[in-house]
Protein backbone atom coordinates (compact mmCIF):
# COMPACT_ATOMS: atom_id res chain seq x y z
CA UNK A 1 0.00 0.00 0.00
CA UNK A 2 1.05 3.28 -1.00
CA UNK A 3 2.09 5.93 1.85
CA UNK A 4 -1.40 7.68 1.28
CA UNK A 5 -3.50 5.09 0.79
CA UNK A 6 -1.99 3.54 4.50
CA UNK A 7 -3.34 7.06 5.67
CA UNK A 8 -6.77 7.33 4.05
CA UNK A 9 -7.84 3.88 4.76
CA UNK A 10 -11.17 2.73 4.33
CA UNK A 11 -11.72 2.60 7.92
CA UNK A 12 -10.70 6.29 8.68
CA UNK A 13 -13.10 7.62 5.74
CA UNK A 14 -15.67 5.66 7.26
CA UNK A 15 -15.40 7.70 10.61
CA UNK A 16 -15.16 10.97 8.92
CA UNK A 17 -18.17 10.64 6.52
CA UNK A 18 -19.95 8.89 9.37
CA UNK A 19 -18.96 9.99 12.58
CA UNK A 20 -19.85 8.20 15.85
CA UNK A 21 -21.53 9.38 18.74
CA UNK A 22 -22.02 13.01 17.09
CA UNK A 23 -24.06 15.75 18.95
CA UNK A 24 -24.11 16.63 22.33
CA UNK A 25 -25.61 15.43 25.92
CA UNK A 26 -28.34 16.60 27.73
CA UNK A 27 -28.21 15.32 31.16
CA UNK A 28 -25.15 16.24 33.21
CA UNK A 29 -21.99 15.99 31.79
CA UNK A 30 -18.21 17.21 31.77
CA UNK A 31 -17.61 19.50 28.30
CA UNK A 32 -14.11 20.11 26.74
CA UNK A 33 -13.01 21.81 23.14
CA UNK A 34 -9.97 22.00 21.04
CA UNK A 35 -8.58 23.72 18.90
CA UNK A 36 -5.48 23.40 16.05
CA UNK A 37 -4.96 27.37 15.77
CA UNK A 38 -2.78 26.80 13.24
CA UNK A 39 -4.99 24.95 10.51
CA UNK A 40 -8.33 25.57 12.57
CA UNK A 41 -9.48 22.00 13.31
CA UNK A 42 -11.67 21.88 16.29
CA UNK A 43 -12.92 19.30 18.59
CA UNK A 44 -15.21 18.87 21.91
CA UNK A 45 -16.90 16.23 23.69
CA UNK A 46 -19.42 15.71 26.51
CA UNK A 47 -18.76 12.86 29.03
CA UNK A 48 -21.18 11.76 31.52
CA UNK A 49 -19.71 9.85 34.17
CA UNK A 50 -21.19 7.36 36.84
CA UNK A 51 -18.30 6.85 39.53
CA UNK A 52 -15.28 6.15 37.36
CA UNK A 53 -16.81 5.07 34.49
CA UNK A 54 -17.68 7.09 31.28
CA UNK A 55 -21.42 5.97 30.75
CA UNK A 56 -21.86 8.20 27.36
CA UNK A 57 -20.05 10.77 25.14
CA UNK A 58 -20.98 12.77 22.37
CA UNK A 59 -18.66 14.96 20.22
CA UNK A 60 -18.41 17.86 18.07
CA UNK A 61 -15.74 19.30 15.97
CA UNK A 62 -14.97 20.06 12.42
CA UNK A 63 -11.93 19.56 10.24
CA UNK A 64 -9.98 17.40 8.37
CA UNK A 65 -10.62 13.15 7.96
CA UNK A 66 -7.52 12.78 10.27
CA UNK A 67 -8.60 14.65 13.24
CA UNK A 68 -12.38 14.06 12.65
CA UNK A 69 -12.33 10.25 12.28
CA UNK A 70 -9.17 10.29 15.49
CA UNK A 71 -12.14 11.90 17.10
CA UNK A 72 -14.95 9.75 16.03
CA UNK A 73 -13.13 6.39 17.16
CA UNK A 74 -11.69 7.53 20.20
CA UNK A 75 -15.62 7.86 21.29
CA UNK A 76 -16.12 4.50 20.35
CA UNK A 77 -13.55 3.09 22.35
CA UNK A 78 -13.98 4.68 25.62
CA UNK A 79 -17.46 4.65 26.02
CA UNK A 80 -18.10 1.99 29.40
CA UNK A 81 -14.58 2.13 30.19
CA UNK A 82 -13.42 3.67 33.57
CA UNK A 83 -10.56 6.46 34.01
CA UNK A 84 -7.63 4.12 34.42
CA UNK A 85 -8.87 1.99 31.41
CA UNK A 86 -8.84 5.23 29.44
CA UNK A 87 -5.74 6.98 30.82
CA UNK A 88 -4.01 3.93 29.46
CA UNK A 89 -5.73 4.23 26.38
CA UNK A 90 -4.17 7.38 25.91
CA UNK A 91 -0.70 6.65 26.94
CA UNK A 92 -0.78 3.93 24.43
CA UNK A 93 -2.23 5.74 21.57
CA UNK A 94 0.48 8.37 21.97
CA UNK A 95 2.68 5.74 22.32
CA UNK A 96 1.67 4.32 19.38
CA UNK A 97 1.75 8.01 17.51
CA UNK A 98 4.95 8.51 18.52
CA UNK A 99 3.52 11.72 20.17
CA UNK A 100 5.33 10.24 23.40
CA UNK A 101 8.84 7.88 23.00
CA UNK A 102 8.40 4.76 23.86
CA UNK A 103 7.88 1.64 22.41
CA UNK A 104 4.84 1.15 20.23
CA UNK A 105 2.66 -1.13 22.67
CA UNK A 106 0.47 -2.44 19.16
CA UNK A 107 1.13 -6.19 18.26
CA UNK A 108 1.96 -6.44 14.16
CA UNK A 109 0.97 -9.83 14.27
CA UNK A 110 -2.75 -9.59 16.33
CA UNK A 111 -4.10 -6.14 14.57
CA UNK A 112 -6.63 -4.47 16.18
CA UNK A 113 -5.74 -6.39 19.51
CA UNK A 114 -4.59 -3.42 21.77
CA UNK A 115 -6.57 -0.06 20.35
CA UNK A 116 -8.99 -1.66 18.01
CA UNK A 117 -10.09 0.65 15.02
CA UNK A 118 -7.98 3.34 16.02
CA UNK A 119 -4.81 1.39 15.08
CA UNK A 120 -5.87 2.25 11.14
CA UNK A 121 -4.42 5.90 12.47
CA UNK A 122 -0.89 4.53 12.16
CA UNK A 123 -0.51 5.71 8.56
CA UNK A 124 -0.27 9.15 10.19
CA UNK A 125 3.03 8.91 11.54
CA UNK A 126 4.71 8.85 8.03
CA UNK A 127 3.43 12.26 7.88
CA UNK A 128 4.80 14.33 11.09
CA UNK A 129 2.75 17.11 10.16
CA UNK A 130 -0.44 15.84 10.35
CA UNK A 131 0.15 13.95 13.91
CA UNK A 132 -1.38 16.81 15.58
CA UNK A 133 -4.56 16.54 13.62
CA UNK A 134 -4.84 12.94 15.12
CA UNK A 135 -3.92 13.91 18.87
CA UNK A 136 -6.53 16.77 19.13
CA UNK A 137 -9.34 14.78 20.37
CA UNK A 138 -6.85 13.25 22.44
CA UNK A 139 -5.58 16.34 23.82
CA UNK A 140 -9.73 17.27 24.31
CA UNK A 141 -10.02 14.17 26.31
CA UNK A 142 -7.54 14.24 28.34
CA UNK A 143 -9.21 17.76 29.99
CA UNK A 144 -12.09 16.44 29.87
CA UNK A 145 -10.67 13.25 32.04
CA UNK A 146 -9.10 16.07 34.76
CA UNK A 147 -12.50 17.69 34.75
CA UNK A 148 -14.13 14.31 35.60
CA UNK A 149 -11.61 13.52 37.79
CA UNK A 150 -11.73 16.88 39.54
CA UNK A 151 -15.71 16.46 40.02
CA UNK A 152 -15.36 12.75 41.38
CA UNK B 1 0.92 31.90 -23.40
CA UNK B 2 4.70 33.26 -23.18
CA UNK B 3 7.08 30.96 -22.77
CA UNK B 4 9.09 31.72 -19.50
CA UNK B 5 10.82 28.46 -19.00
CA UNK B 6 13.80 29.26 -19.59
CA UNK B 7 13.81 31.79 -16.34
CA UNK B 8 13.17 28.49 -14.08
CA UNK B 9 17.16 27.41 -14.50
CA UNK B 10 17.77 31.15 -12.35
CA UNK B 11 15.41 29.28 -9.40
CA UNK B 12 18.09 26.63 -7.65
CA UNK B 13 14.92 25.28 -5.52
CA UNK B 14 12.94 24.44 -8.60
CA UNK B 15 15.35 21.58 -8.85
CA UNK B 16 14.33 19.87 -5.85
CA UNK B 17 12.84 16.63 -6.15
CA UNK B 18 10.87 14.77 -3.34
CA UNK B 19 10.68 11.41 -3.48
CA UNK B 20 12.01 11.11 -7.52
CA UNK B 21 9.68 13.95 -8.64
CA UNK B 22 9.76 17.52 -9.65
CA UNK B 23 9.03 20.11 -7.36
CA UNK B 24 5.91 22.12 -7.98
CA UNK B 25 5.98 24.77 -6.12
CA UNK B 26 2.29 26.78 -6.35
CA UNK B 27 2.65 28.46 -2.76
CA UNK B 28 3.83 31.79 -4.35
CA UNK B 29 1.14 34.20 -2.28
CA UNK B 30 2.54 32.63 0.79
CA UNK B 31 6.20 33.38 -0.05
CA UNK B 32 7.73 33.15 -3.40
CA UNK B 33 11.32 31.50 -4.33
CA UNK B 34 14.59 33.27 -5.05
CA UNK B 35 16.51 33.97 -8.13
CA UNK B 36 20.09 33.77 -7.75
CA UNK B 37 20.49 37.10 -9.01
CA UNK B 38 18.90 38.21 -5.52
CA UNK B 39 20.89 35.56 -3.65
CA UNK B 40 24.00 36.66 -4.61
CA UNK B 41 23.31 40.00 -4.39
CA UNK B 42 22.79 39.36 -0.83
CA UNK B 43 26.09 37.36 -0.63
CA UNK B 44 28.15 40.01 -2.61
CA UNK B 45 26.56 42.74 -0.08
CA UNK B 46 27.84 40.24 2.91
CA UNK B 47 31.30 39.57 1.53
CA UNK B 48 31.92 42.95 -0.06
CA UNK B 49 29.92 45.74 1.28
CA UNK B 50 28.33 44.82 5.17
CA UNK B 51 28.71 47.84 7.33
CA UNK B 52 26.09 49.75 9.33
CA UNK B 53 24.02 52.60 7.62
CA UNK B 54 24.39 56.56 7.82
CA UNK B 55 26.85 56.15 10.87
CA UNK B 56 30.08 55.64 9.74
CA UNK B 57 32.97 58.01 8.83
CA UNK B 58 34.93 55.38 6.66
CA UNK B 59 34.65 54.51 3.04
CA UNK B 60 32.66 50.37 3.70
CA UNK B 61 30.25 52.41 6.07
CA UNK B 62 29.66 54.83 3.03
CA UNK B 63 29.58 51.78 0.35
CA UNK B 64 26.64 50.51 2.54
CA UNK B 65 24.89 53.43 2.90
CA UNK B 66 25.10 53.89 -1.26
CA UNK B 67 23.90 50.15 -1.56
CA UNK B 68 20.99 50.73 1.09
CA UNK B 69 19.79 54.16 -0.22
CA UNK B 70 19.91 52.87 -4.13
CA UNK B 71 17.72 49.68 -3.61
CA UNK B 72 15.52 52.47 -1.93
CA UNK B 73 15.86 54.46 -5.65
CA UNK B 74 14.72 50.76 -7.55
CA UNK B 75 11.99 49.52 -5.06
CA UNK B 76 10.62 53.52 -5.25
CA UNK B 77 11.24 53.99 -9.01
CA UNK B 78 9.35 50.02 -9.87
CA UNK B 79 5.87 51.36 -8.74
CA UNK B 80 6.37 54.89 -10.21
CA UNK B 81 7.15 56.90 -7.28
CA UNK B 82 7.85 60.56 -7.92
CA UNK B 83 10.61 60.39 -5.36
CA UNK B 84 12.48 58.04 -3.62
CA UNK B 85 12.27 59.44 -0.23
CA UNK B 86 8.53 58.49 -0.25
CA UNK B 87 9.10 54.78 -0.17
CA UNK B 88 9.88 54.06 3.60
CA UNK B 89 11.07 50.35 4.25
CA UNK B 90 9.51 48.08 6.84
CA UNK B 91 9.80 44.95 7.55
CA UNK B 92 6.87 44.11 5.41
CA UNK B 93 3.23 44.77 4.35
CA UNK B 94 2.01 44.15 7.92
CA UNK B 95 4.63 46.43 9.48
CA UNK B 96 3.61 48.93 7.11
CA UNK B 97 0.00 48.67 7.47
CA UNK B 98 0.31 49.06 11.34
CA UNK B 99 2.58 52.07 10.52
CA UNK B 100 -0.21 53.92 9.32
CA UNK B 101 -2.78 52.22 11.83
CA UNK B 102 -1.14 53.86 14.52
CA UNK B 103 0.94 56.45 13.33
CA UNK B 104 -1.78 58.42 11.23
CA UNK B 105 -5.39 56.75 12.31
CA UNK B 106 -4.56 56.62 16.03
CA UNK B 107 -3.93 60.39 15.85
CA UNK B 108 -6.44 61.22 13.59
CA UNK B 109 -9.63 59.33 14.31
CA UNK B 110 -11.90 60.03 17.39
CA UNK B 111 -15.41 59.03 18.33
CA UNK B 112 -18.09 58.00 15.68
CA UNK B 113 -15.34 58.62 12.54
CA UNK B 114 -15.56 55.58 10.19
CA UNK B 115 -12.72 53.06 9.04
CA UNK B 116 -13.86 51.09 5.78
CA UNK B 117 -12.73 47.97 4.67
CA UNK B 118 -13.58 45.35 2.52
CA UNK B 119 -14.59 41.67 3.34
CA UNK B 120 -11.28 40.05 1.25
CA UNK B 121 -8.93 41.82 3.73
CA UNK B 122 -6.05 39.86 5.15
CA UNK B 123 -6.02 39.99 8.45
CA UNK B 124 -3.29 42.36 8.50
CA UNK B 125 -5.15 44.41 6.96
CA UNK B 126 -8.14 44.23 9.34
CA UNK B 127 -6.72 44.10 12.86
CA UNK B 128 -4.65 46.91 13.25
CA UNK B 129 -7.51 49.18 12.43
CA UNK B 130 -9.57 47.00 14.85
CA UNK B 131 -6.92 47.60 17.81
CA UNK B 132 -6.97 51.86 16.61
CA UNK B 133 -10.84 51.41 16.20
CA UNK B 134 -10.81 50.77 19.85
CA UNK B 135 -8.66 53.01 21.04
CA UNK B 136 -10.29 56.07 19.37
CA UNK B 137 -13.49 54.93 18.79
CA UNK B 138 -13.92 55.29 15.73
CA UNK B 139 -16.41 51.95 13.70
CA UNK B 140 -15.23 49.30 11.50
CA UNK B 141 -17.73 49.61 8.11
CA UNK B 142 -17.17 46.17 5.54
CA UNK B 143 -18.13 46.05 1.78
CA UNK B 144 -19.06 42.35 0.89
CA UNK B 145 -19.14 40.91 -1.96
CA UNK B 146 -21.01 39.92 -5.28
CA UNK B 147 -22.01 36.99 -7.39
CA UNK B 148 -18.40 36.87 -8.72
CA UNK B 149 -16.21 37.12 -5.39
CA UNK B 150 -16.15 41.15 -6.26
CA UNK B 151 -15.97 43.78 -3.72
CA UNK B 152 -19.92 45.08 -3.97
CA UNK B 153 -19.96 48.58 -4.30
CA UNK B 154 -23.58 49.24 -4.66
CA UNK B 155 -23.88 49.67 -0.97
CA UNK B 156 -20.66 52.39 -1.34
CA UNK B 157 -23.09 55.46 -1.56
CA UNK B 158 -24.94 54.22 1.36
CA UNK B 159 -21.84 54.13 3.63
CA UNK B 160 -19.74 56.08 2.32
CA UNK B 161 -20.19 59.28 4.46
CA UNK B 162 -18.25 62.16 6.04
CA UNK B 163 -17.62 59.98 9.00
CA UNK B 164 -15.26 57.33 6.93
CA UNK B 165 -11.72 58.75 7.40
CA UNK B 166 -9.79 55.91 6.33
CA UNK B 167 -10.70 53.39 3.02
CA UNK B 168 -8.39 50.70 3.63
CA UNK B 169 -8.03 47.84 0.80
CA UNK B 170 -6.77 45.07 -0.68
CA UNK B 171 -4.99 45.67 -4.23
CA UNK B 172 -5.75 41.69 -5.10
CA UNK B 173 -7.39 39.18 -2.88
CA UNK B 174 -4.62 36.10 -1.51
CA UNK B 175 -8.01 34.12 -1.30
CA UNK B 176 -9.98 34.55 -4.31
CA UNK B 177 -8.02 36.54 -6.64
CA UNK B 178 -10.34 39.22 -6.73
CA UNK B 179 -8.65 42.48 -8.02
CA UNK B 180 -9.81 44.85 -5.24
CA UNK B 181 -11.96 48.17 -6.54
CA UNK B 182 -8.52 50.55 -5.42
CA UNK B 183 -9.96 52.84 -8.58
CA UNK B 184 -13.57 53.29 -7.36
CA UNK B 185 -12.35 53.83 -4.03
CA UNK B 186 -10.43 56.36 -4.87
CA UNK B 187 -12.58 58.03 -6.31
CA UNK B 188 -15.00 58.51 -3.69
CA UNK B 189 -12.70 59.23 -1.27
CA UNK B 190 -11.42 62.17 -3.72
CA UNK B 191 -12.41 65.26 -1.98
CA UNK B 192 -13.96 63.79 1.03
CA UNK B 193 -10.70 64.17 2.87
CA UNK B 194 -10.79 60.04 3.59
CA UNK B 195 -7.24 58.49 2.96
CA UNK B 196 -7.08 55.54 1.06
CA UNK B 197 -4.86 52.68 2.35
CA UNK B 198 -4.16 50.61 -0.19
CA UNK B 199 -2.57 46.59 0.66
CA UNK B 200 -0.01 45.48 -2.11
CA UNK B 201 1.17 42.92 -0.59
CA UNK B 202 -0.38 40.69 -3.37
CA UNK B 203 -0.94 43.65 -6.13
CA UNK B 204 2.73 44.63 -6.45
CA UNK B 205 4.19 41.23 -7.63
CA UNK B 206 1.88 40.46 -10.04
CA UNK B 207 1.20 43.51 -11.98
CA UNK B 208 2.47 46.97 -13.30
CA UNK B 209 1.86 49.34 -10.16
CA UNK B 210 2.31 53.15 -11.22
CA UNK B 211 1.41 55.07 -7.58
CA UNK B 212 1.02 58.20 -9.25
CA UNK B 213 -1.77 57.18 -11.18
CA UNK B 214 -3.21 55.02 -8.82
CA UNK B 215 -3.83 57.57 -6.54
CA UNK B 216 -3.72 55.82 -3.01
CA UNK B 217 -2.36 57.95 0.01
CA UNK B 218 -0.57 54.68 1.21
CA UNK B 219 0.50 51.76 -0.65
CA UNK B 220 2.28 48.51 1.62
CA UNK B 221 3.71 45.59 0.19
CA UNK B 222 6.56 42.93 1.37
CA UNK B 223 9.68 42.03 -1.00
CA UNK B 224 9.36 38.09 0.09
CA UNK B 225 6.20 37.96 -2.34
CA UNK B 226 7.74 39.25 -5.28
CA UNK B 227 10.95 37.03 -5.31
CA UNK B 228 13.01 38.93 -2.43
CA UNK B 229 14.08 38.07 0.59
CA UNK B 230 12.11 38.22 4.24
CA UNK B 231 12.25 40.67 6.57
CA UNK B 232 11.87 43.58 4.41
CA UNK B 233 8.87 45.51 2.67
CA UNK B 234 8.17 48.97 1.85
CA UNK B 235 5.44 51.93 2.77
CA UNK B 236 5.11 54.46 0.21
CA UNK B 237 3.02 57.37 0.86
CA UNK B 238 1.95 60.80 -0.45
CA UNK B 239 4.50 63.43 0.17
CA UNK B 240 1.87 65.38 2.58
CA UNK B 241 0.45 61.99 4.21
CA UNK B 242 4.34 61.13 5.54
CA UNK B 243 4.56 64.44 6.54
CA UNK B 244 1.83 64.13 8.91
CA UNK B 245 2.19 60.55 9.92
CA UNK B 246 3.68 60.12 13.20
CA UNK B 247 6.59 57.44 13.76
CA UNK B 248 5.17 54.37 15.62
CA UNK B 249 9.07 53.13 16.85
CA UNK B 250 11.39 55.68 18.16
CA UNK B 251 15.16 55.48 18.10
CA UNK B 252 18.20 55.83 16.61
CA UNK B 253 18.53 56.33 13.33
CA UNK B 254 15.01 58.16 13.54
CA UNK B 255 16.28 61.43 14.79
CA UNK B 256 17.78 64.78 14.33
CA UNK B 257 18.00 65.53 17.82
CA UNK B 258 17.34 64.11 21.00
CA UNK B 259 16.96 65.99 24.42
CA UNK B 260 16.48 64.40 27.68
CA UNK B 261 12.48 64.45 27.29
CA UNK B 262 11.75 65.71 23.99
CA UNK B 263 13.01 64.50 20.32
CA UNK B 264 12.84 65.88 16.88
CA UNK B 265 12.27 63.45 14.28
CA UNK B 266 14.88 62.84 10.89
CA UNK B 267 13.32 64.08 7.73
CA UNK B 268 10.91 61.08 5.75
CA UNK B 269 11.44 58.37 5.56
CA UNK B 270 14.04 57.76 8.33
CA UNK B 271 11.80 59.62 10.75
CA UNK B 272 10.03 55.89 10.22
CA UNK B 273 13.20 53.35 10.09
CA UNK B 274 14.14 53.25 13.69
CA UNK B 275 17.18 51.22 14.35
CA UNK B 276 19.80 49.29 12.32
CA UNK B 277 17.59 48.74 8.96
CA UNK B 278 17.17 45.27 7.25
CA UNK B 279 20.34 46.57 4.85
CA UNK B 280 21.83 43.06 3.09
CA UNK B 281 17.48 42.31 2.89
CA UNK B 282 17.30 45.99 0.93
CA UNK B 283 19.91 45.09 -1.08
CA UNK B 284 17.71 41.99 -2.37
CA UNK B 285 14.68 43.58 -2.73
CA UNK B 286 16.98 46.12 -5.26
CA UNK B 287 17.66 43.08 -6.96
CA UNK B 288 14.24 41.68 -6.93
CA UNK B 289 12.96 44.54 -8.78
CA UNK B 290 16.09 44.45 -10.99
CA UNK B 291 14.55 40.73 -11.90
CA UNK B 292 11.38 42.02 -12.62
CA UNK B 293 11.97 44.92 -14.41
CA UNK B 294 14.09 43.01 -16.92
CA UNK B 295 11.19 40.00 -17.43
CA UNK B 296 8.96 43.06 -17.75
CA UNK B 297 5.85 43.35 -15.24
CA UNK B 298 3.83 43.44 -18.48
CA UNK B 299 4.82 40.36 -19.04
CA UNK B 300 5.05 38.76 -16.11
CA UNK B 301 1.16 39.70 -15.88
CA UNK B 302 0.16 38.43 -19.03
CA UNK B 303 1.96 35.28 -18.59
CA UNK B 304 0.30 34.81 -14.87
CA UNK B 305 -2.91 35.05 -16.63
CA UNK B 306 -2.76 32.91 -19.27
CA UNK B 307 -1.62 30.58 -16.65
CA UNK B 308 -4.54 31.43 -14.24
CA UNK B 309 -6.26 30.58 -17.69
CA UNK B 310 -5.47 27.46 -18.78
CA UNK B 311 -5.54 26.06 -14.74
CA UNK B 312 -9.16 27.08 -14.38
CA UNK B 313 -9.93 25.23 -17.23
CA UNK B 314 -8.11 22.23 -16.01
CA UNK B 315 -9.55 22.45 -12.79
CA UNK B 316 -12.98 22.54 -14.45
CA UNK B 317 -12.48 19.37 -15.62
CA UNK B 318 -11.93 17.53 -12.21
CA UNK B 319 -15.45 16.86 -10.92
CA UNK B 320 -16.81 17.76 -7.58
CA UNK B 321 -14.28 20.64 -7.30
CA UNK B 322 -15.61 24.18 -6.26
CA UNK B 323 -13.35 27.29 -7.59
CA UNK B 324 -13.75 30.37 -4.79
CA UNK B 325 -12.72 33.48 -7.28
CA UNK B 326 -13.86 35.33 -10.33
CA UNK B 327 -13.92 32.66 -13.45
CA UNK B 328 -12.87 36.50 -15.95
CA UNK B 329 -8.98 36.40 -15.82
CA UNK B 330 -8.86 40.27 -16.30
CA UNK B 331 -10.32 40.81 -13.05
CA UNK B 332 -8.50 38.55 -11.32
CA UNK B 333 -4.25 37.36 -10.26
CA UNK B 334 -3.00 33.88 -9.97
CA UNK B 335 -4.34 32.90 -6.58
CA UNK B 336 -6.78 30.02 -7.26
CA UNK B 337 -8.85 28.75 -3.60
CA UNK B 338 -11.03 25.88 -4.44
CA UNK B 339 -12.76 22.72 -2.45
CA UNK B 340 -12.71 19.05 -3.57
CA UNK B 341 -15.99 17.18 -2.54
CA UNK B 342 -16.05 16.24 1.01
CA UNK B 343 -12.29 16.26 1.08
CA UNK B 344 -11.29 18.83 3.83
CA UNK B 345 -8.34 21.21 2.60
CA UNK B 346 -5.67 19.66 4.57
CA UNK B 347 -6.39 16.45 3.33
CA UNK B 348 -6.30 17.74 -0.28
CA UNK B 349 -3.22 19.55 0.45
CA UNK B 350 -1.13 16.63 2.26
CA UNK B 351 -2.43 14.18 -0.83
CA UNK B 352 -1.00 17.30 -3.09
CA UNK B 353 2.18 16.85 -1.43
CA UNK B 354 2.59 13.60 -1.32
CA UNK B 355 2.44 14.26 -5.80
CA UNK B 356 5.39 16.66 -5.23
CA UNK B 357 2.97 19.61 -5.76
CA UNK B 358 3.00 21.81 -2.47
CA UNK B 359 -0.31 24.00 -1.90
CA UNK B 360 -1.56 25.78 0.92
CA UNK B 361 -4.81 24.42 2.79
CA UNK B 362 -6.33 26.44 5.31
CA UNK B 363 -8.27 30.05 6.35
CA UNK B 364 -5.38 32.16 4.55
CA UNK B 365 -5.29 35.01 7.31
CA UNK B 366 -8.71 36.30 5.53
CA UNK B 367 -10.98 34.39 8.67
CA UNK B 368 -13.91 37.06 7.78
CA UNK B 369 -13.85 36.41 3.93
CA UNK B 370 -13.94 32.61 4.73
CA UNK B 371 -16.67 33.07 7.17
CA UNK B 372 -18.30 34.99 4.48
CA UNK B 373 -17.92 32.31 2.12
CA UNK B 374 -19.44 30.13 4.49
CA UNK B 375 -16.11 27.48 4.00
CA UNK B 376 -13.60 26.75 7.04
CA UNK B 377 -10.96 25.96 4.95
CA UNK B 378 -9.82 25.75 1.14
CA UNK B 379 -6.78 24.93 -0.64
CA UNK B 380 -5.31 27.52 -2.89
CA UNK B 381 -2.78 26.69 -5.51
CA UNK B 382 -1.15 29.69 -6.64
CA UNK B 383 1.13 31.21 -9.65
CA UNK B 384 4.13 33.26 -9.99
CA UNK B 385 6.21 33.82 -13.51
CA UNK B 386 8.35 30.61 -12.95
CA UNK B 387 5.26 28.19 -13.39
CA UNK B 388 4.58 26.30 -16.20
CA UNK B 389 1.18 24.59 -17.92
CA UNK B 390 3.15 21.15 -16.70
CA UNK B 391 2.59 22.34 -13.25
CA UNK B 392 -0.96 23.20 -13.55
CA UNK B 393 -1.17 19.66 -15.57
CA UNK B 394 0.64 18.01 -12.43
CA UNK B 395 -1.98 19.56 -10.17
CA UNK B 396 -4.58 18.68 -11.83
CA UNK B 397 -3.28 14.74 -11.93
CA UNK B 398 -2.72 15.24 -8.38
CA UNK B 399 -6.34 16.23 -7.48
CA UNK B 400 -7.77 13.06 -9.76
CA UNK B 401 -5.46 10.95 -7.42
CA UNK B 402 -7.15 12.44 -4.23
CA UNK B 403 -10.54 11.86 -5.88
CA UNK B 404 -9.56 8.40 -6.10
CA UNK B 405 -8.36 7.71 -2.11
CA UNK B 406 -11.12 9.50 -0.75
CA UNK B 407 -13.34 6.86 -2.87
CA UNK B 408 -14.64 9.65 -4.84
CA UNK B 409 -13.58 8.27 -8.25
C1 LIG C 1 -3.14 40.31 0.82
C2 LIG C 1 -2.05 40.25 1.84
N1 LIG C 1 -1.85 41.28 2.67
C3 LIG C 1 -0.88 41.28 3.59
C4 LIG C 1 -0.04 40.21 3.75
C5 LIG C 1 1.00 40.26 4.83
O1 LIG C 1 2.27 40.21 4.31
P1 LIG C 1 3.52 39.97 5.27
O2 LIG C 1 3.20 38.72 6.05
O3 LIG C 1 4.66 39.78 4.33
O4 LIG C 1 3.67 41.16 6.14
C6 LIG C 1 -0.21 39.10 2.93
C7 LIG C 1 0.67 37.92 3.07
O5 LIG C 1 0.37 36.89 3.59
C8 LIG C 1 -1.23 39.12 1.95
O6 LIG C 1 -1.42 38.07 1.15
Amino acid sequence: MSPLDELYREVILDHYRNPRHRGSLNGPHVHAEGLNPSCGDEFALDLSVEGDTITDVAIQGQGCSISQASGSMMADAIVGRNFDEVEDMIRKFRLMMTIDEGDNPVDPERPGAVLGDLEALQGVRKFPVRIKCADLAWTTLTDALAKARANA
Amino acid sequence: MIDLSALRADFPILQRTFDGRDLVYLDSAATTQKPVQVIEAVDAYYREKNANVHRGAYRLSAEATDAFEQARTKVASFIGSPRSDQLVFTRGATTALNFVAYGWGLHRLGEGDRILLTIMEHHSNIVPWQIVAKLTGAELVYLGLDDDYQVDLTELDRVFDERVKIVAVSGMSNVTGARGPVDELVAAADGTGAIVVVDGAQLVPHDRVDVAAMGADFLAFSAHKMLGPTGIGALWGKEERLEEMEPTEGGGEMISDVGLTESRWAPVPHKFEAGTPPIAQAVGFGAAVDYLDKVGMDTVRDHERALTAYALERLAEVPDLRVYGPRDVDRRGGAVSFELGDIHAHDVATILDEHGVAVRAGHHCAKPLMRHLHVPATARASFYLYNTPADVDRLTEALLDARRVFGLA
